[in-house]
C-alpha cells in the first residue's frame, strides 16, 4: 500500500451542510485496493454523511470524488452502483414487504428470455449467496419484516457482495449481530480483501476495527482528526483522537485535530 | 388435513375468505329476493356493471401500493368520455363521413392517449415536483370536472357510433355463445400450462414442488370456475325484442317457442378480464412490478437500491389514466352518450374496491385480482340492494359500513398473520 500508487478511490475536498450544520466540512480521504479504511467518531461526527455521498444518497457541495484516478461522476445510486460501489446500510435499507431475492436483486433483476422476472432463478442464486454468509437461511418465500434481525442484515450484506463489488461500504455491518455471526462477517471481511476489494469499515467497536482494519480515519464535528495506520497508534491514541480530538505523533494530522499548543505536548 | 392441503396449494387465505364472502353474499341476496339474483340476466348485468369500476381498481392497486391516491379518476374518466364524444360526433364526420368503420378505433385511440397524457401529467406534478398525490388529484378531480362540462358547454352527446356502442355490452356487443366457449376452454388451457411451465421451472432449479393432488386440485378447480361462468353467461338469451330484429336482418323464421340466442361474455368483461391479466402480469412478472411493491414497501431503500423511483411514481400515474381512458369509452359506449356527469365519484368507488379488496393504505401490499373482486362484492352489494328495492340512501349507508368493515377484517387478518 504506497501512497505512490493510484487510489482505488479518493474523496477530496468534500463538503456538505444541512441548514448550515457543516455535518461535512472539506474531508479528504483516500482508499487502496484491498484495504479496509475505518472511519471513526462519535455520532453525527460525519462519517455516515461522509459514506453518502459516495454511494450517491446524498450529493456533495463541494469538492472531487475518483476512482481509480479518473474523476467520478455520482449524482445518484445508480451512478454509484456503475463504479461497483455497494452500500450495507445502517438502516439496512431493505424492502420490508418483498423477500429475501427480490431485495437481493433490487433494482437489478435477473430476467428470462422475454424480459420478465426470473424468480426461480434469483431465488437459486440468492440460496448460493446465503447458503455462504448464513447456512442455516432458510426463509427464501417469507417478507424480510418476518426476518430475525441478524437474518435481515445478512439479506443486506448478501446484496452487497452479490454483484461483484469493486468498493464495499459497511456502515454498522455487525450492529444487529451476535458473536457469531459477527465473527462470520469478519471472515468475509477478510476474504473480500484477499479479494482486492477496498472497504470502507464504519463502527463503533473499537475492537473490531483493531481486527479488520489496515488505516483509521478518525471524524469529529464534520472534519478528519486524523488518519493513522492501525499498526502505529495504540487502542488509546484512537480514543483520544475519537473523544478528544487529538491527533497523536504517529498520525497524519487533519484540519479537525485541536492544535498542538492547546493539548499541550505530546 | 384441510389446512395442510390448502398449504400445498399455496393458495392465498385472504383471497380464498374474499371469494367465501362474496358467495354468502350473493346467496343471501338470492335468498331475500326469492331466487332473483343468482339468475345467468342478474349475474351478466352484475359482470357488465363491474367492469368499469374493476378496470380502474386494477391501476389504483398500484397507487395505493406506493403511497399514493388518485382522486381524479372519475373525472378524467368523465372528461375523456366528453372528448371521445366530440371526436366521435363533430369531427370525423367531417372527414370521414357518418358510420365509417373508422371512427371506432381513431376516437379509442385518441381517448387512450388522452389518458396517458393527463396521467403522466399529474404524475410528473407528483413524482419529479413533489407535490402530494391527494393534492394534485384533488385539483385534478376539479379540473377535469371542469373540463368535461366545458368541452360542449354541458351539452350531452348521443347517440354514439354504432361499433364503438359495442364495448358497452348489450346483445350486440356481448360475443356469444360459440366465441365465449372457445375463450373459456382457451383460458382453461392457460391455466394448465401455467401449472405445467411452473412445475418444470421449479423442478429445473430442484426446488420443493407442490404435490401432484394439489395441482390437479388446482388446474380442475380453476377450469371448472371458468367453465361454469362460460355456462351461465352462455344461458342468458337476447331479448325478445332484439332477436324480431336479428331475425328480420338476416330473413329467418323464428320457429314457434322462440328463437335462442344465447348472450355469451360481454366484450366489456372480456376487455377487464384482459385488463386483469395485464395487470397482474405487470404487477408480479415485470420489473416495473417489482419496484411497485419495494417502493410501497420502503421508497428509501428503493431509491437506495438504485430504482429510479420518481420515473416508476410517473409510470404508475400514466397506467392509471389509460385505464380510466378505457373505463370513460365502457362508460359512455354503455350509456350510448356522452355526459358531464359520467364517472362522478367513481374514485370513491374504485378506492373503495381497492382497499375492500385488501391493499393496504400504508402502502405495499396489495393484488390486481383482489381489487377486482372488490369491485365484484361492492357492485353485487349494491345491485342486490336494487333488486331487494332498498332505497338510495340506505344503499349508501350500507356500501359505506362494508367499506369500513372490511378495512377492519384486514386489520384484524395482517395482526394474525404476524
Amino acid at each position: 500500500m504506497s501512497a505512490s500508487a493510484v487510489p482505488l478511490v479518493a474523496m477530496h475536498d468534500i463538503s456538505l451542510s444541512f441548514g448550515g450544520v457543516h455535518a461535512v466540512d472539506r474531508v479528504s480521504v483516500d482508499l487502496q485496493e484491498g484495504e479496509v479504511m475505518a472511519l471513526l467518531g462519535h455520532n453525527g461526527a460525519g462519517k455516515s454523511t461522509l459514506v453518502k455521498i459516495l454511494s450517491g444518497a446524498y450529493q456533495r457541495e463541494s469538492g472531487t470524488i475518483s476512482i481509480r484516478g479518473d474523476e467520478a461522476i455520482i449524482a445518484n445510486p445508480r451512478d454509484a452502483k456503475k463504479y461497483g460501489i455497494e452500500t450495507i446500510y445502517q438502516t439496512l435499507a431493505l424492502a420490508d414487504n418483498v423477500d429475501a431475492s427480490a431485495n437481493l436483486f433490487l433494482g437489478r433483476e435477473l430476467r428470462t428470455r422475454w424480459g420478465t422476472l426470473d424468480d426461480i432463478a434469483m431465488e437459486a442464486e440468492a440460496r448460493k449467496v446465503m447458503g455462504r454468509l448464513n447456512p442455516h437461511f432458510q426463509r427464501f418465500k417469507d417478507p424480510v419484516r418476518a426476518l430475525s434481525g441478524g437474518q435481515r442484515q445478512s439479506v443486506a450484506i448478501a446484496r452487497a457482495i452479490l454483484f461483484n463489488a469493486g468498493i464495499l461500504i459497511m456502515d454498522e455491518p455487525t450492529a444487529a449481530l451476535g458473536p457469531q455471526e459477527t465473527a462470520q462477517v469478519g471472515e468475509l471481511v477478510k476474504k473480500l480483501k484477499a479479494d482486492s476489494i477496498g472497504i470502507f469499515l464504519i463502527s463503533h467497536d473499537i475492537h473490531d476495527v483493531f481486527d479488520l482494519a489496515d488505516r483509521i480515519c478518525v471524524m469529529k464535528n464534520g472534519r478528519v482528526v486524523g488518519m493513522a495506520r492501525v499498526a502505529d497508534v495504540s487502542k488509546d491514541e484512537v480514543l483520544g483522537m475519537i473523544i478528544l480530538g487529538k491527533c497523536p505523533p504517529a498520525a497524519i494530522p487533519g484540519p479537525g485535530a485541536i492544535a498542538a499548543e492547546t493539548v499541550g505536548s505530546a | 388435513m384441510l389446512n395442510r392441503f390448502l398449504k400445498a396449494t399455496e393458495l392465498d387465505t385472504r383471497m380464498l375468505g374474499m371469494i367465501g364472502a362474496l358467495l354468502l353474499i350473493w346467496i343471501a341476496f338470492d335468498v331475500l329476493s326469492g331466487g332473483l339474483f343468482l339468475t345467468p340476466r342478474n349475474l351478466w348485468n352484475l359482470s357488465v356493471q363491474s367492469s368499469s369500476v374493476a378496470i380502474m381498481a386494477t391501476g389504483m392497486v398500484l397507487v395505493i401500493v406506493t403511497r399514493n391516491i388518485d382522486l381524479s379518476i372519475g373525472s378524467m374518466l368523465g372528461f375523456i368520455g366528453m372528448v371521445i364524444g366530440v371526436i366521435q360526433a363533430d369531427l370525423l364526420p367531417m372527414l370521414f363521413g357518418f358510420d365509417s368503420p373508422a371512427t371506432w378505433i381513431i376516437t379509442l385511440v385518441g381517448g387512450l392517449v388522452l389518458g396517458v397524457v393527463l396521467g403522466a401529467f399529474q404524475g410528473f406534478l407528483i413524482a419529479y415536483l413533489g407535490i402530494p398525490a391527494f393534492i394534485v388529484t384533488l385539483g385534478g378531480l376539479l379540473v377535469w370536472r371542469g373540463g368535461a362540462w366545458w368541452v360542449t358547454s354541458g351539452q350531452t352527446i348521443a347517440p354514439l357510433d354504432s361499433r364503438f356502442r359495442l364495448m358497452g355490452g348489450g346483445p350486440e356487443g356481448s360475443i356469444g355463445a360459440a366465441w365465449s366457449w372457445a375463450v373459456g376452454l382457451a383460458a382453461c388451457v392457460a391455466v394448465v400450462l401455467l401449472l405445467v411451465n411452473g412445475r418444470l421451472r421449479r423442478k429445473k432449479f430442484h426446488f420443493a414442488l407442490r404435490p401432484v393432488a394439489a395441482e390437479i386440485f388446482l388446474g380442475s378447480a380453476a377450469c371448472a370456475l371458468i367453465l361454469a361462468s362460460v355456462a351461465v353467461v352462455n344461458a342468458y338469451p337476447w331479448p325478445i325484442g332484439s332477436v324480431r330484429r336479428y331475425a328480420e336482418a338476416n330473413r329467418i323464421e323464428i320457429p314457434d317457442g322462440g328463437l335462442f340466442i344465447a348472450h355469451g361474455i360481454a366484450i366489456p368483461v372480456l376487455i377487464a378480464i384482459g385488463v386483469g391479466v395485464v395487470m397482474t402480469f405487470l404487477a408480479l412478472r415485470t420489473r416495473f412490478g417489482r419496484y411497485v411493491y419495494a417502493i410501497g414497501g420502503n421508497p428509501e431503500a428503493a431509491e437506495l437500491a438504485g430504482v429510479n423511483t420518481r420515473w416508476v411514481i410517473m409510470k404508475i400515474f400514466m397506467l392509471m389514466g389509460l385505464l380510466a381512458a378505457v373505463s370513460g369509452a365502457i362508460s359512455i359506449a354503455r350509456l350510448d352518450a356522452a355526459t358531464n356527469s359520467e364517472g362522478t365519484l367513481a374514485e370513491l368507488l374504485v378506492i373503495a374496491a381497492a382497499v375492500i379488496g385488501g391493499t393496504s393504505l400504508a402502502g405495499g401490499v396489495g393484488t390486481v385480482a383482489g381489487a377486482m373482486l372488490g369491485a365484484v362484492l361492492m357492485q353485487s352489494l349494491q345491485s342486490g340492494m336494487v333488486l331487494l328495492g332498498v332505497d338510495t340512501p340506505l344503499q349508501n349507508i350500507v356500501v359505506g359500513v362494508v367499506l369500513v368493515l372490511a378495512a377492519w377484517l384486514d386489520v384484524v387478518y395482517r395482526r394474525r398473520v404476524q
